[in-house]
């Protein structure tokens, strides 16, 4: 009976995981194994190579680690994430719930779905209409400073992807931090206050503790999505001359509009190197979160 | 018992959404005929606006005709692209890649080679059988423009046709600075004379000669390759490819003179769309002299299907040859050069249907079609028949046709050409973005030695 029992239980188990296993294994796993065995060859996505791709061993990863241009797209990444995620969006999205928090009626529901509008419309969308916004030539942003001719996109690239990826991620992180602040008493607020406590150590000792987990979760997330946003390639294709070149863009470049497969698959690994490391904290971050209670 | 039929449920819905992809796979299905579709890099109202109306207003209905004339029930469809020729080409390849996408498609020549070898594109009568070698057409198309679809000595592509660069020139801008007109300069100095002369016009760049890899290929062929020429250098020459030699150099030098002198605005060639911005500024007066092919004139600033079109073409816009660096400098010691290059139209090796996809291709190869395409305009066709008739009638295409055609050069139909083109792209990026010419000539022999397979295979 127990045999039995143990039985049905190991079917059940297997027929409850069974899809998703099938699901992560085609989508997932395989291709991650195709790109690792790809980064290893000089496949092409023309020529010889292409019918015939050979294999190469490290030699891409260390073409890619001696390449300038690679480096150069490291470091744009990082720029990207500090300036964007981090800065941007966390900062400001927690600047932007901090200010609407006790505010009710009208001013926080136009703000916040003017916030929210970013968020909704589709990338490709918001990308097109920040060219129009950012042109040189009839741009709107020039009419309104009164800069005809400036050319924002080109010399200050960085900048304006930053700027642009700011305003499409904000509303995320202001609608976590506007629940996560739900939660804290206005209460222990008001006795902060009443001991003579000012906002910025109200914000330090009271408010910051208690949503922590919050605060962590949320930079983890944007910096993941900012570090594997493709958008930047919509406003600028990673230009002029590579400025602007953010790791998946630069992938993008060398492996399709290049051609080097092989060369794009290697770095892909290594972007998904990276990336486990921002996984590993974030499981972590969920872990701590469970083991310590309230 | 609800719950031990949950997985069972969710173990079916799995297995059919995964089924469910291959439901969509094949052409169009719904009824007995044939379907072919056609695609091409160009879109109503877009980029060769012409060719994708003549697909659709000619070619598709027309032929549809004549083969339900013969009894046979055929639907084409037309695919438009109006993107630029290196997401064009991304996309072309990853199709056959996959082994799908349409049925007939244009490539450009240069591609030819790297296609074939991937095994995306195969000799016509492979796909097309014997009704290739029998159609009537091959005899209208010279050898040497024949040689746009050849790899290899084999036949992949009907060339579409073949073209030739110029300089334009504003005659009005020409007039204000007091230079003369017609303007023909003999030496890339007296381009910078005529250029240092506009500069004192307010508003107006003096000169656009692409540079940097934001313009792609067109860098190559509307810049530094004919400049290349210029020096007596070609990229490809003696099975070795030029390196950092003094031509390489003196086109570099050239760059610089322009686009550090302030006869070139630099910004325009750093944009993702600086190319077209280029068109629409030369089209509104704000250019002096920009180096094109007859593309330029046909398709951009045409009166009526130009993308940036001048309705006073005729009168305002004046070409001149591209001169040598000095006369007698260019290749075969030419005073003037070119450079040219087409499009060829090939047969997808994986459609279902290859010998209707031929009879669909040789149908738009035909004399009575080809010069539906042109649309009362002129272009250089493939086929001699037809330029005979309408080259007659437009000055600036029978002066490439008799003046430049004459003079000009092909680039190498290798597959590693298109990479060691965007180092000469890099390279030229690199001095427009305040480098010496000697450093990105450096860094460009280094790159070249790299994708060439080593300094054994670069000249200096």
């Amino acid at each position: 009976m127990s045999m039995d029992a143990a039985g049905l239980g190991r079917g059940r188990a297997v027929a409850f995981a069974l899809p998703a296993l099938v699901l992560i294994g085609v989508f997932l796993i395989f291709p991650a194994i195709w790109t690792i065995y790809l980064g290893l060859t000089d496949y092409r996505l023309t020529g010889l190579t292409a019918a015939d791709p050979r294999l190469v061993g490290a030699g891409n990863y260390m073409t890619a680690l001696g390449d300038g241009r690679f480096r150069n797209s490291l470091w744009l990444t990082v720029q990207f994430v500090l300036g964007s995620a981090i800065i941007g969006q966390a900062g400001l999205g927690f600047a932007l719930a901090w200010t609407m928090r006790d505010r009710r009626g009208p001013v926080r529901r136009v703000v916040e779905a003017l916030v929210l509008l970013s968020w909704i419309l589709p990338g490709s969308v918001v990308a097109f209409l920040w060219i129009a916004l950012l042109d040189r030539d009839g741009g709107t942003l020039n009419a309104l400073l009164g800069t005809p001719g400036a050319a924002w996109l080109l010399d200050h690239p960085m900048l304006s992807i930053i700027v642009f990826n700011t305003w499409r991620g904000t509303a995320f992180s202001m609608m976590l931090y506007s629940a996560a602040l739900e939660n804290v008493p206005p209460s222990h607020l008001e006795t902060a206050r009443l001991a003579g406590a000012s906002p910025l150590q109200q914000l330090r000792d009271v408010v910051l503790p208690r949503i922590k987990g919050h605060v962590l979760t949320n930079v983890l997330l944007t910096s993941l999505w900012t570090f594997n946003d493709f958008t930047p390639f919509l406003l600028t294709a990673g230009g002029p001359e590579g400025r602007s070149e953010v790791l998946p863009v630069y992938i993008y470049n060398v492996a399709l509009r290049g051609g080097q497969l092989g060369f794009g698959a290697a770095i892909s690994f290594l972007v998904l190197l990276i990336n486990l490391v921002f996984a590993l904290a974030y499981l972590r971050l969920l872990r701590d979160r469970r083991e310590v209670p309230g | 018992m609800r719950l031990f039929n949950r997985p069972v449920l969710i173990a079916t819905l799995t297995t059919a959404v995964l089924a469910l992809p291959g439901c969509g796979a094949g052409a169009p299905a719904g009824d007995d005929g044939t379907t072919l579709i056609i695609t091409a890099n160009a879109i109503s109202g877009g980029k060769n606006s012409v060719s994708a109306e003549w697909i659709k207003q000619w070619v598709i209905p027309r032929f549809e005709a004549a083969q339900k004339a013969a009894g046979r029930d055929v639907h084409v469809l037309f695919q438009p692209n109006g993107v630029g020729d290196e997401q064009y080409k991304t996309k072309m390849a990853l199709d056959l890649k996959s082994k799908t996408g349409a049925d007939v498609l244009d490539l450009d020549g240069i591609w030819v080679g790297e296609f074939a070898q991937a095994g995306y594109v195969k000799p016509l009568t492979e796909v097309g059988g014997a009704a290739v070698e029998s159609w009537e057409g091959w005899k209208q198309i010279p050898q040497a423009v024949q040689g746009l679809g050849i790899f290899d000595g084999k036949k992949y592509g009907l060339p579409q046709g073949t073209d030739g660069r110029v300089l334009y020139y504003n005659k009005e801008l020409f007039k204000k600075a007091g230079l003369p007109e017609p303007w023909q300069p003999k030496s890339w100095q007296e381009i910078l004379d005529a250029g240092a002369a506009l500069k004192k016009l307010p508003g107006v760049t003096p000169i656009q000669i692409n540079a940097g890899t934001a313009m792609g290929e067109a860098t190559a062929m509307q810049g530094a390759l004919p400049l290349l020429a210029g020096t007596g250098t070609e990229i490809y020459a003696n099975g070795k490819w030029t390196g950092s030699s003094q031509g390489v150099r003196d086109v570099l030098e050239f760059y610089r003179q322009i686009y550090a002198g302030g006869l070139g605005d630099p910004k325009l060639q750093q944009e993702a769309k600086g190319r077209d911005k280029s068109f629409a500024e030369f089209a509104d007066g704000r250019i002096g002299i920009l180096a094109e092919g007859d593309y330029f004139w046909r398709a951009v600033i045409d009166p009526k299907a130009g993308v940036a079109p001048m309705a006073d073409r005729d009168q305002v816009v004046g070409y001149a040859k591209i001169p040598a660096m000095r006369p007698g400098t260019g290749i075969r010691g030419q005073d003037f050069v070119s450079m040219s290059g087409g499009g060829v139209s090939v047969l997808n090796p994986f459609s279902k249907h290859p010998q209707q996809a031929w009879e669909l291709l040789s149908f738009m190869f035909s004399a009575e079609a080809v010069k539906a395409q042109l649309a009362g305009a002129a272009r250089v066709t493939s086929r001699s028949d037809v330029n005979t008739e309408v080259l007659a009638d437009d000055p600036m295409l029978s002066f490439v046709s008799e003046e430049i055609l004459p003079i000009t050069a092909y680039r190498p139909g290798l597959a590693v050409y298109p990479q060691v083109s965007a180092a000469l792209q890099e390279a030229t990026a690199d001095v427009v973005s305040g480098k010496t010419s000697e450093e990105a000539a450096t860094a460009y022999r280094a790159k070249v030695e790299g994708l060439v397979g080593g300094p054994g295979n670069v000249a200096n």
